[in-house]
């Protein structure tokens, strides 16, 4: 997979922390992928919305990348519910349904940006950086240990 | 069935293998089953509810979805391991949700389900509900095929978009 300029967190410089939330495993190892290519740390995983809120607290990533259709809770619930009691969370719906409607419950919860799958890296890389804004920075080539492009 | 409806999951499932297998597909085939329909490999069904309802079985070698797997996941991934059921899966998944996008945005409301695994019965009994529409996608990694069945409710239609005037 293609290697992109490490993105890191401006107030320490360390790996932007990822927590992915999908109820297919595939999804997430194949996402986890493309976090590693962009210099990021997958701190936590979850297969569904109920699980999304505990880990987020315990983890408290710098961005979510959510699904929307799961079990138990869906991705839309599961981002207010985050929202309501961390306004600062930054989420990413990713999902294959890529309805107005959809998307535009989930920016009205408090989700920052939409990406459709099948995800393209580059795109959810652009999405990152817009969505990271002034708190997140290119490292400098070979910074971090990551390769650059 | 309406070609219109059929038209956007052939779209749909050849962008994904495009994009997910890095290599293009073509049609080779295209055949109607009144009757119970065969596995071939490894198949996935997703379900959708409203004014068109119905269901979509993608169905693969489980080879091709390993090799998907192994390219999207970086690793080795052997055909028996559980992350191709997996695949299978989320292919089924992004292939449904990209075709019901479209149709969405030509004015259709649905609510499409999680894709689940079927076995060969729960297939063959799948196909015996209602005629379905089989497509064959050749690839370089294998043959991909979509089975599709559904109905389009005018009906429903008609009555979401009457208005009532007092």
């Amino acid at each position: 997979m293609k290697q992109f300029e490490a993105l890191t967190r401006k107030t320490d410089h360390q790996a932007v922390r990822y927590l992915v939330v999908d109820d297919s495993v595939f999804a997430r190892k194949s996402l986890a992928k493309m976090i590693e290519s962009f210099g990021g740390q997958v701190v936590g995983e979850a297969g569904d919305g109920c699980t999304a809120i505990t880990e987020y607290a315990r983890t408290k990533p710098d961005i979510v990348l959510m699904d929307i259709t799961m079990p138990q809770m869906e991705g839309i619930e599961a981002v207010e519910r985050i929202v309501q009691d961390h306004p600062e969370a930054r989420i990413v719906m990713v999902s294959s349904v890529g309805y107005q409607d959809n998307i535009l419950a989930a920016l009205q919860k408090g989700a920052r940006h939409f990406v459709q799958k099948p995800v393209k890296p580059d795109a959810l890389y652009e999405i990152i950086r817009y969505v990271l804004n002034d708190d997140g920075v290119t490292a400098p080539v070979g910074a971090g240990g990551e390769k650059s492009r | 069935m309406r070609m219109d409806l059929i038209q956007p999951f052939i779209g749909s499932l050849d962008a994904v293998l495009a994009e997910m297998m890095n290599a293009p597909a073509r049609i080779v085939d295209l055949t109607m089953e009144p009757e119970g329909y065969r596995r071939k490999g490894m198949a996935a069904s997703v379900v959708f509810r409203g004014q068109i309802e119905g269901r979509v079985i993608l169905d693969m070698d489980p080879g091709a979805a390993a090799q998907v797997a192994s390219y999207l996941t970086g690793g080795d991934v052997n055909p028996t391991e559980p992350m191709v059921p997996e695949t299978v899966c989320e292919l089924a998944n992004m292939v449904i949700g990209n075709a019901v996008t479209l149709l969405n945005d030509r004015g259709f409301q649905f609510k499409v389900f999680p894709p689940e695994i079927l076995t060969q019965e729960q297939c063959e009994a799948a196909g015996q509900a209602c005629e379905a529409t089989i497509l064959c996608f050749e690839t370089t990694r294998g043959n991909v095929h979509l089975n599709i069945s559904m109905q389009y409710h005018a009906r429903r239609s008609r009555e979401r978009s009457s208005v009532t005037v007092s």
